[in-house]
């Protein structure tokens, strides 16, 4: 994309003031690099999302955005319900409540080593992962309809969890004003048999280690040491989550036209906050943000149960679980005046910083962890929210590195075989059912993470705190 | 509109480009042709090799306009493809004025044989178009999120 069209603030503040449809403007939060590698269609899709009715401040993207469907991926839009606000289908993604979630192990490199191939070939065996995987759990009508109003608290008290980590988990685990009835029965009938899978594309679960310190205050106190390994699950709500975005959307095409929404793309499909339609729409988007967290809770379970069978002395805990595709109600002060939004997040990072009261004790003084997923090789990262991100972007920030080439253009240039090769040669274990699959997230597929997260810190949305590299990927 | 086509007997149709997910672009006589050689690029996200027509499965569909249509088309192959954990090879569309009878013939997945790369998780309206060109070859296409 070129810059030109945008009036840059600072390093990495790019602003687009309002013309024609757009209610306000759009910014984008990249340096010139990261700008540049943008598709054209990032800036027009954060040019649309800014003419949707009662959006508050601006449409943001975060330095990963890439192309998308309706918002870009990487795009921030709050809307307040007293002004005409929307809710939007297409804003929230298909992978409702897709997220990352991190736990310290108490282990550290040198432990892993010995064991790293047999516990590779573990966690691939017992994990489902990828199409065709099949889970142990087959849920019926009551247990489903429990798991969509409780989420991680459900999982948990199925035996699937730990209790510990419910202070950990956004919402504590448990997404209010879940609407079960309002999830279809063929959203339903899609994840009967998918709790505890992993899916497929760019979900994984991987055993890192600490690459890296940048701030070893907070580092202390998330639990984080040079060398020390932990356990990322990145994942959502499968097939429930994928089936309510898709009938949503049908259903918001139409709502949003008898409304007189002028939609500039029909992926943006969206229906007034307080309609029928909107207030249906939330409470089964927030079933399938249950969906997700029982998921992520349930793998996490998994996971506790095949380091003990290693490290029987060694108990897994959680660091923090966050979404990136979700639509929240939250308070917010804009033009000096406290209102709730709704702040859709797609493929961006909630990152609350220092103080805020929804974080558990011990994190409360230095802020929200906000987990970036990178990709097999070059590593991911975990980052604080700043106190700065609430006036800048809603308190977001990135997700990932976010794709810098297609699937298709991966798969010509790269072997999934050679790829598992070159990382195993890297020390970095590789277990997945696809070498096409390991082709299209082939490291060199995605942005350069370090600059994405820089560009973050830069623009005062979050800071870094951690390198991770990884020792085994398990990928679906 | 009353269009029917049998299972073509080779492929027409591709993969376009997007920088997260995946074109799909089917081609036909016909409209419902160009769906038909739709869904077999959307088996082809998933994997390159052979799918054997074992079961048979039938589905319908209706949407107030053609390329509405086209997308309710390929969520339903989806849903039956998540649902029965299956991968279908040969397709069979009937369109009739707003509505779609489909006949999807596949086996269950194979991880071993299939080697499934990506899951499809639902067929989007971005770069959504289903029209005729001036020779009157119809193509379908929309991006597909994996």
């Amino acid at each position: 994309m070129d810059p030109a069209r945008f009036t840059r603030v600072d390093e990495t503040t790019w602003r687009l003031e309002p013309s024609g449809a757009m209610r306000v403007p759009a910014i984008i939060y990249a340096d010139e690099a990261l700008i540049r590698a943008m598709d054209d269609k990032v800036g027009e899709q954060a040019i649309n999302v800014a003419t949707l009715p009662g959006i508050v401040q601006a449409s943001y993207a975060m330095p990963d955005a890439h192309w998308g469907y309706g918002f870009p991926i990487g795009g921030v839009a709050a809307f307040d319900p007293d002004r005409g606000g929307v809710v939007s289908a297409g804003g929230v993604g298909f992978d409702i409540s897709c997220g990352v979630r991190t736990m310290l192990t108490g282990l550290k490199v040198a432990d892993i080593l010995p064991m790293q191939r047999s516990l590779a070939d573990s966690l691939f065996r017992q994990i489902p992962a990828g199409v065709g995987s099949k889970g142990s759990i087959t849920l019926d009508a009551i247990d489903m309809d429990a798991m969509l109003a409780g989420g991680a608290r459900w999982a948990i008290e199925r035996g699937w969890g730990d209790t510990r980590d419910l202070e950990r988990v956004e919402e504590q685990g448990q997404m209010a004003g879940a609407r079960p009835e309002h999830v279809s029965e063929r959203a339903k009938e899609r994840q009967r048999r998918e709790m505890g899978t992993l899916g497929s594309g760019n979900h994984y679960l991987e055993v890192q280690a600490v690459a890296e310190l940048f701030d070893t205050e907070v580092a202390e106190v998330f639990g984080l040491a040079l060398d020390d390994v932990v356990v990322t699950i990145h994942c959502g709500s499968r097939g429930l989550g994928h089936q309510i975005g898709t009938e949503f959307l049908k259903e918001m095409v139409v709502v949003a036209e008898a409304s007189g929404i002028t939609l500039p793309d029909r992926e943006l499909a969206c229906a007034p906050i307080n309609s029928e339609v909107g207030q249906r729409y939330l409470g089964a988007m927030r079933a399938a943000i249950n969906c997700a967290l029982a998921n992520r809770e349930i793998l996490g379970h998994y996971a506790r149960r095949i380091f003990a069978h290693f490290f029987p002395n060694h108990e897994l805990r959680l660091l923090f679980d966050v979404s990136h595709n979700t639509c929240k109600v939250e308070p917010h002060v804009v033009a000096g005046k406290r209102r709730d939004l709704f702040v859709h997040r797609k493929g961006a990072t909630r990152a609350f910083g220092p103080g805020h009261t929804s974080l558990p004790e011990a994190l409360r003084p230095v802020g929200q962890p906000v987990l970036i997923g990178g990709r097999m090789g070059p590593g991911s990262y975990i980052l604080v929210g700043e106190p700065t991100g609430e006036q800048k972007a809603f308190s977001s920030a990135c997700h990932g590195a976010g794709r810098a080439m297609s699937r298709h253009a991966a798969l010509k240039q790269w072997s999934g075989r050679k790829i598992v090769d070159d990382l195993a040669a890297q020390g970095i274990l590789i277990r997945s059912p696809s070498t096409r699959g390991v082709a299209e997230e082939a490291p060199g597929a995605y942005k350069d993470v370090g600059a994405v997260v820089a560009a973050a810190e830069h623009a005062g949305l979050a800071r870094r705190v951690a390198r991770l590299r990884p020792l085994i990927c398990i990928k679906g | 509109m009353n269009q029917t086509a049998a299972s073509a007997s080779k492929a027409r149709w591709k993969h376009f480009p997007h920088d997260a997910d995946v074109g799909l672009r089917g081609f036909g006589a016909t409209a419902a042709e160009a769906f038909e050689q739709a869904a077999q690029a959307l088996t082809a996200v998933v994997t390159q090799t052979q799918v054997e027509p074992k079961v048979q499965v039938e589905v319908t569909c209706e949407a107030p306009d053609l390329e509405l249509l086209f997308v309710e088309w390929l969520n339903a192959v989806i849903y039956e493809m998540a649902v029965r954990g299956m991968l279908f090879g040969r397709f069979a569309v009937r369109i009739e004025g707003t509505r779609l009878a489909g006949t999807l013939w596949g086996e269950p997945v194979d991880v071993g044989r299939h080697a499934p790369a990506c899951e499809p998780k639902g067929a989007t309206y971005t770069a959504l178009k289903v029209a005729a060109d001036d020779k009157g070859h119809w193509s379908a296409a929309c991006i597909v999120d994996v």
